[in-house]
């Protein structure tokens, strides 16, 4: 019996050894661990054993048992292992096969830009106000120190509906009708569409969008509106940005400046992009003219502030260095979806 | 406005700055300077020269070879100049040096052209004599020069100097973008003396002298002003014996350099002066004046004006006119009259220096349509001081020039004197508005700079009428930071209460749909506002359809662009033809739209402006998709509750069997459909195109971004299929109706996995199957319970002629 175990360790080990897969591992478990396996059988025989050598015998066919089945647990472990590697091996993909893609939509430049100016504002402390496109003369006009028949109104070419109502030329109306909400402090920007019969070409569009800024407070100087604007000139065009402030006249504001930003594309040393200057022009601004809060039935020997004005396309035609204005308005999805 | 350099010199003699020093300063005090023009640009080593000997070319017939004294040596030139002629002085280029173009006059080029000895035609060239164009300039600055040829330098002018020089050419052209509320300096002294002040130099502006005869103009003229709100001041005076004749050399250059065509002394003596004072002036022929008079009132209704330019004029009685004794005589402010237009003939003339109203001049050039130098200026507003310096320099010039005699006084009605202002000036509240420390003093030399005055009793700035914008101490303040300079303000940010910043609601819910059409793949388009009203019958609305009420814009830039949109339909689609005409595969697109509907028509009140959303699609789209999209949207801005839609929208441009309504909560908020094939051809979009149309104001009151958890259940669903037959005619949204009314409580949701038409069902009859899940929330479902539920849905659907299927 003793060399009947020792010939089954040896036979079944030599098979375990030679197994190249799973299944003829699995195959020489059954068939030597098996109900009916080889090991089984022997143990089945234990009667004929005398009784004195059973415990000896017994501890033998456990030893040869465990040795089998450590043995069988090892190489599949090994072969198992040897499986997978098989298995990765084949599944091997070319990674440079086209993306499946999911095609989401891109946003209006326009809109990239207005985000941009909305995130700068609103984390300044602005709220985001809007007004009607179509507008009373009185809040396009009168209400920002245009009275009628002011040469201004002609400079702007405004559509009329009437002669109470026009297609709102800028966005400064919002000013007057949040300033006489009369809730004060102010800080507002207001995005919206404004209209200008210029016809259509590559620098102009009788539709355009601007960005008017309002701030009204107590002790609000000259000099916040230049802090401002120059914080918001680095943040919208990168902080080594430089900004200039020029003399200019809008009828509600006074003092008036424009503001020019060092040319972002060559960094003030002048090129085609701001042809030879350095220098970008970006906005309007100024000190809230003093008629305008009266008119608005706010008191100016108590409050002041600044308004500026941003031309959203500018903005955009500048930042993406997009050549032709009427791109915006024919939405070819060929040039939305570059932004 | 452009001005010679030179000329505003003449005025501010100690200035001494490079064209771009000149610019950038004046920017920053608030001239602003677009752009400038060097007039000896490309022109280098440019001498005077004398022509000693002309010979024969021996090779050419049309060249000539000629000996120039240049001061130092004698060179020899070829040319082919048809004008030259031995003792003539000419500008001459040296071997090496460069002119501005060729003689031709044609487009110069950028580096000039060099110019190097060498032979023509086998004879030595060592130089070229000029033209003036090849001096980068024209018969119109130097209408001395010959027709084609060189040009010819004054006899008494030394050899071998700078020619650039002598010819006046070492000089720049700026242009000025002059502001409308600086009426001044549409004018050389105007922009003299700000240059005076930004540069901190002495300003010397032209002293006028007394001029005339000891004649009086009253015994040749009477004045009379009907209107003097329309004209506050008329001055008159008069010249006799005129003598007509080029005018000198400096005035046709200063003028030419404006941009302004030099004509003979008469004309260049108003036209110098307008630039010169800002101040437009007329001259009429005395001697076609009738009764030798002058009156200013409206003209009448219906009256015809022939111009001097030859075209007739409709007047009304709103338009100011100068008449004579008998008839209309000129439009006042814009243009003279045919009638007294001054010939070559004139012997005595009238000038005119008036002041007119500034809006009533740009009414009545606008109305008749002619908008002149003069009318430009007087709509403005002019000073009427100005007036009274301007003609007295202008005879002032006629007896310098010779050009005729001054007869002695002035007409001058002047009804409404126009005095200085003051202005309470306070040096504090300055700095309080600049966030500056500017002292007293500083502030005062900026004033004294403008010739603005000051009295320090009452503590007022006194403006001079000239500087009109001037009006209240911000004006004040403006004209210290200018001069301070705008750069030397400090930056710094706000203080004060801090403001809660933040996007208002409604944009929150409009980013949200942005952010789902962009992910569903729309791409965010934009168009205008305005659009055709055929664009109603493109979209097939019927002829009563309340869409074709849309608000009409008086002046729009032509029909195209006429009315404000009441669909945003028309843009979306036009996008959608544009990119299926260009060949682009799959286009979706959307627009956050405007649309305008009038309360009444013609509008008393503003419109309804109604944003909407609105989403366009073709390609690889259906209905369906389409819908998936809608829906995506409103779940994520929380509109819980079960859509409707019905299929009874009524919309002429949509597909009538492929349209519905989106209801929620009983309330339209918008509509969605397959665009129906006779518009997708007026559109030109080859394939079948889906929109649908969300109206924001409808459907915010619904939204919310209040969340609340519900828990994950933990009992287990109850699962039943039902497959039915159908009556055709029966929209699954019916049975889902059906299924959520009688559901109950323990419903938990509902899916439709099958619907079929075809040969194994009854025809007029469709196979409809769904999945209906039940589930409670605190105990396992019992089977009676589960088939109560049922046993009412079915009941409900059998009374819509359903079956359940074998």
């Amino acid at each position: 019996m003793k060399e009947q175990l020792e010939r089954i360790k040896a036979e079944a080990l030599q098979k375990i050894q030679a197994s190249g897969t799973l299944d003829t591992l699995n195959e020489i478990r059954v068939a030597y661990l098996g109900k009916k396996g080889e090991l089984t059988t022997v143990l089945k025989s234990m009667k004929d054993v005398a009784p004195e050598e059973r415990p000896k015998v017994g501890q033998m066919v456990n030893d040869v048992r465990a040795l089998i089945e450590s043995s069988l647990e090892e190489t599949k472990t090994i072969l198992a292992k040897k499986a997978r590697e098989e298995q990765l091996k084949a599944e091997v993909i070319d990674v440079t096969l086209p993306a499946k893609k999911s095609n989401v939509g891109h946003s209006h430049p326009n809109t990239i830009a207005l985000e941009e100016l909305e995130r700068i504002f609103v984390g300044m402390g602005y709220e985001v106000v809007e007004g009607p496109e179509i507008e009373y003369d009185e809040y396009n006009f009168t209400k920002l120190n245009i009275p009628p028949n002011h040469p201004a109104k002609d400079e702007q070419d405004t559509f009329y509906i009437n002669k109470d109502i026009v297609l709102r030329t800028q966005t400064s109306p919002v000013q007057a009708r949040t300033m006489e909400k009369g809730k004060l402090p102010i800080r507002m920007i207001s995005p919206g569409r404004v209209f200008r019969s210029d016809e259509v070409d590559a620098t102009h569009s009788p539709s355009f969008h601007q960005v008017e800024g309002l701030v009204v407070d107590k002790n609000i100087t000259f000099a916040d509106l230049k802090g401002t604007l120059a914080e918001f000139a680095r943040q919208l065009f990168g902080e080594d940005t430089k900004v200039k402030f020029r003399p200019h006249h809008f009828p509600f504001t006074e003092p008036s400046a424009e503001m020019d930003v060092s040319c972002f594309k060559c960094g003030g040393k002048g090129c085609r992009f701001c042809k030879g200057s350095g220098w970008i022009e970006i906005l309007g601004c100024g000190m809230v003219h003093p008629h305008v809060y009266e008119m608005c039935g706010i008191d100016p020997e108590v409050y002041t502030g600044f308004a500026f004005g941003v031309g959203l396309e500018r903005i955009a035609l500048l930042k993406y260095e997009i050549d032709d204005m009427r791109l915006l308005y024919e939405n070819d999805v060929r040039f939305l979806k570059q932004f | 406005m452009n001005t010679a350099l030179s000329w505003i010199k003449a005025y501010v003699p100690d200035l001494d700055v490079t064209p771009q020093e000149y610019t950038d300063a004046m920017t920053l005090s608030g001239t602003k300077v677009e752009g400038y023009v060097c007039l000896d640009k490309n022109l280098e080593k440019i001498v005077t020269g004398q022509i000693t000997k002309i010979e024969r070319h021996p090779n050419a017939d049309k060249l000539v070879v000629c000996q120039v004294d240049i001061g130092t040596e004698t060179i020899q030139i070829v040319t082919g100049a048809p004008n030259v002629e031995v003792g003539q002085k000419i500008p001459v280029v040296l071997d090496g040096g460069r002119v501005a173009g060729g003689h031709d006059g044609g487009p110069m080029p950028e580096e000039g052209i060099a110019i190097k000895k060498g032979k023509l035609r086998g004879v030595e060239s060592n130089g070229m004599m000029c033209s003036i164009e090849e001096l980068g300039s024209s018969r119109d600055m130097y209408p001395d020069a010959p027709e084609s040829g060189i040009y010819i330098l004054p006899e008494d002018t030394p050899l071998g100097v700078d020619a650039v020089e002598v010819l006046g050419l070492r000089d720049a052209v700026f242009e000025y973008e002059i502001t409308s509320n600086r009426v001044d300096c549409y004018s050389v002294i105007g922009i003299a003396r700000e240059a005076a002040a930004t540069f901190d130099k002495p300003f010397y502006p032209p002293v006028v002298t007394e001029t005339g005869n000891d004649e009086d103009i009253n015994d040749y003229l009477k004045v009379r002003v009907e209107d003097p709100e329309l004209c506050p001041r008329y001055c008159a005076r008069m010249v006799k014996n005129i003598k007509l004749a080029p005018s000198p050399q400096w005035m046709q250059r200063r003028l030419a350099a404006s941009g302004i065509r030099p004509i003979n002394n008469l004309v260049d003596i108003t036209n110098y002066v307008m630039e010169e004072y800002g101040q437009p002036m007329h001259a009429f022929d005395y001697d076609l004046l009738a009764g030798h008079e002058i009156v200013v009132k409206c003209a009448k209704d219906g009256d015809v004006f022939q111009t001097l330019d030859g075209q007739d004029r409709q007047l009304d009685h709103t338009v100011l006119m100068i008449n004579d004794g008998e008839k209309e005589v000129g439009i006042a402010g814009i243009m003279g009259g045919e009638n007294s237009k001054i010939t070559d003939d004139v012997k005595n003339m009238v000038f005119e220096a008036a002041c007119f109203d500034g809006t009533n001049i740009r009414l009545s050039a606008k109305k008749i349509g002619l908008r002149t130098d003069a009318s430009g200026k007087f709509e403005k507003g002019l000073d009427p001081n100005n007036a009274e310096e301007a003609i007295n320099r202008a005879c002032q010039l006629i007896e310098e020039l010779g050009a005729g005699e001054v007869v002695g006084g002035m007409i001058d009605i002047y009804s409404k004197k126009t005095t200085e202002k003051r202005i309470p000036f306070d040096p504090a509240q300055v700095n309080k508005l600049l966030g500056t420390d500017i002292d007293e003093e500083t502030m005062l030399s900026y004033f004294k700079k403008l010739d603005l005055g000051y009295d320090p009793e009452t503590r007022e700035v006194i403006a001079p009428t000239f500087r009109q914008d001037l009006e209240r101490p911000c004006d004040i303040a403006e004209e210290v930071a200018r001069f301070y300079g705008y750069d030397n303000i400090p930056t710094t940010l706000p203080s004060g209460e801090a403001t809660m910043g933040g996007l208002p609601y409604k944009l929150r819910i409009e980013n949200v749909a942005k952010e789902i059409a962009q992910f569903s793949g729309f791409s965010q388009s934009m168009t205008y506002s305005f659009e055709s009203p055929k664009v109603f019958d493109k979209l097939l609305l019927p002829a009563d359809s309340g869409l074709r009420q849309a608000v009409e814009i008086s002046n729009p830039l032509g029909e195209d662009f006429s009315i404000m949109r009441t669909t945003p339909l028309n843009g979306m689609l036009t996008s959608l033809s544009t990119n299926y005409n260009r060949r682009n595969k799959n286009v979706r697109l959307y627009e956050m739209a405007n649309i305008y509907l009038p309360k009444a028509l013609p509008l008393t009140e503003l419109p309804d402006e109604r944003q909407q959303f609105v989403l366009g699609a073709y390609g690889d789209m259906d209905f369906f998709v389409m819908k998936g999209v809608v829906e995506e949207f409103f779940e994520k801005v929380g509109m819980k509750e079960k859509l409707h839609y019905d299929p009874q929208a009524g919309k002429s441009f949509l597909h009538p069997g492929r349209q519905a309504n989106v209801v929620y909560h009983g309330t339209v908020i918008g509509y969605l459909g397959e665009i129906h094939p006779e518009v997708a051809d007026n559109y030109k979009i080859g394939e079948k195109a889906y929109v649908a149309v969300l109206d924001m104001p409808s459907l915010i009151p619904f939204t919310t971004f209040d969340r609340k958890y519900e828990g994950i259940a933990r009992f287990p669903a109850v699962t039943r299929d039902i497959s039915m037959v159908v009556p055709k005619n029966i929209m699954v949204g019916q049975i889902e109706d059906m299924i959520q009314q009688r559901g109950g409580k323990i419903l938990e949701s509902y899916s439709l996995f099958d619907i079929y038409e075809g040969a194994q069902i009854l025809a007029g009859f469709k196979s409809v199957a769904y999945s209906i899940t039940f589930r409670a929330k605190d105990h396992t479902l019992e089977e009676k319970e589960v088939s109560d539920v049922m046993r009412k849905i079915l009941h409900g659907l059998s009374g819509m002629g359903i079956k359940l299927r074998e």
